[in-house]
């Protein structure tokens, strides 16, 4: 079976970004896959190196989740948020944050059936156009040997 | 506040004021005068914000005791830059993984 299995990129609007995948499997699955502890640590972990030794959620509206990351050198990055409204196998709506003084997106995630596919939009909302194009300066690109020097370039922008 | 090193330096960068400075000395150390030129605000104001950017380790201070010049010390953003660079690659690289995750996940009902 072929499947495009690339990630695409969008900013809809001024203040959110996108990203829309096909996945060869049923929306049940998927969804599954997106909202159950038990599944989500042995994919959501970004790049190798990363393992998630914390992982709750407490998938209804109202409820919150939470989930710590780690790498074998003891570096660790978290992220909590609440669940806005749950619709089982089609759509979440959480918020996200990674820490005080960063800003909160309300991400929504829909699970689009398409008979044994599955397509994923995932909307990341920030609160500004700023704080968005911020995540997109330093996040969006490729090349993690470069993105230090856009940072210093990213500072040296704000005098 | 959670104090692990990586949340220390964003909270340190979570403000224009700490920004503008690092970014003052990224082109040379100054002293707590010079850096407080461009932002009219008093020595102390300054000071303060010298304070939370030398606790998350992105500026030390000069040995010259009398001027103590302020200079920049980038390490901590490297840690910053290799997070947030995996913005976009965190959801690739997770993509990609999930792709044989399901695979599993599917043989396991098949199993059932």
């Amino acid at each position: 079976m072929t499947t495009d299995t690339a990630s695409a990129w969008s900013t809809p609007t001024d203040v959110e970004v996108a990203v829309t995948r096909t996945f060869a499997a049923p929306q049940r699955l998927v969804f599954e896959a997106f909202t159950k502890p038990e599944h989500i640590v042995h994919w959501m972990l970004g790049p190798d190196g990363w393992t998630m030794p914390v992982c709750e959620v407490d998938l209804r509206p109202g409820g919150t989740w939470h989930m710590v990351w780690r790498r074998a050198d003891g570096t660790e990055m978290s992220m909590t948020g609440e669940y806005l409204s749950v619709t089982p196998h089609s759509e979440t709506v959480q918020t996200e944050a990674w820490g005080e003084d960063w800003p909160e997106t309300v991400n929504t995630t829909r699970f689009v059936a398409d008979g044994e596919q599955t397509t994923v939009v995932q909307t990341m909302k920030y609160p500004t156009r700023e704080a968005r194009d911020r995540a997109l300066q330093t996040g969006m690109k490729d090349g993690a040997n470069t993105s230090y020097d856009r940072l210093a370039e990213y500072l040296t922008a704000q005098v | 506040m959670a104090d692990d090193p990586l949340s220390t330096t964003f909270a340190a960068l979570a403000d224009p004021t700490r920004r503008a400075i690092l970014a003052r000395l990224a082109e040379g150390a100054a002293t707590v005068k010079e850096l407080a030129e461009p932002f009219a605000m008093s020595g102390p104001a300054v000071s303060k914000h010298l304070k939370v950017l030398e606790r998350a380790g992105l500026v030390t201070r000069g040995r010259d005791a009398q001027w103590r010049p302020r200079a920049l010390d980038a390490t901590p953003l490297r840690e910053v830059a290799e997070w947030t660079d995996g913005f976009r690659r965190f959801w690739d690289d997770s993509h990609r993984r999930l792709d044989a995750y399901l695979e599993r996940m599917k043989e396991q009902e098949d199993d059932h």
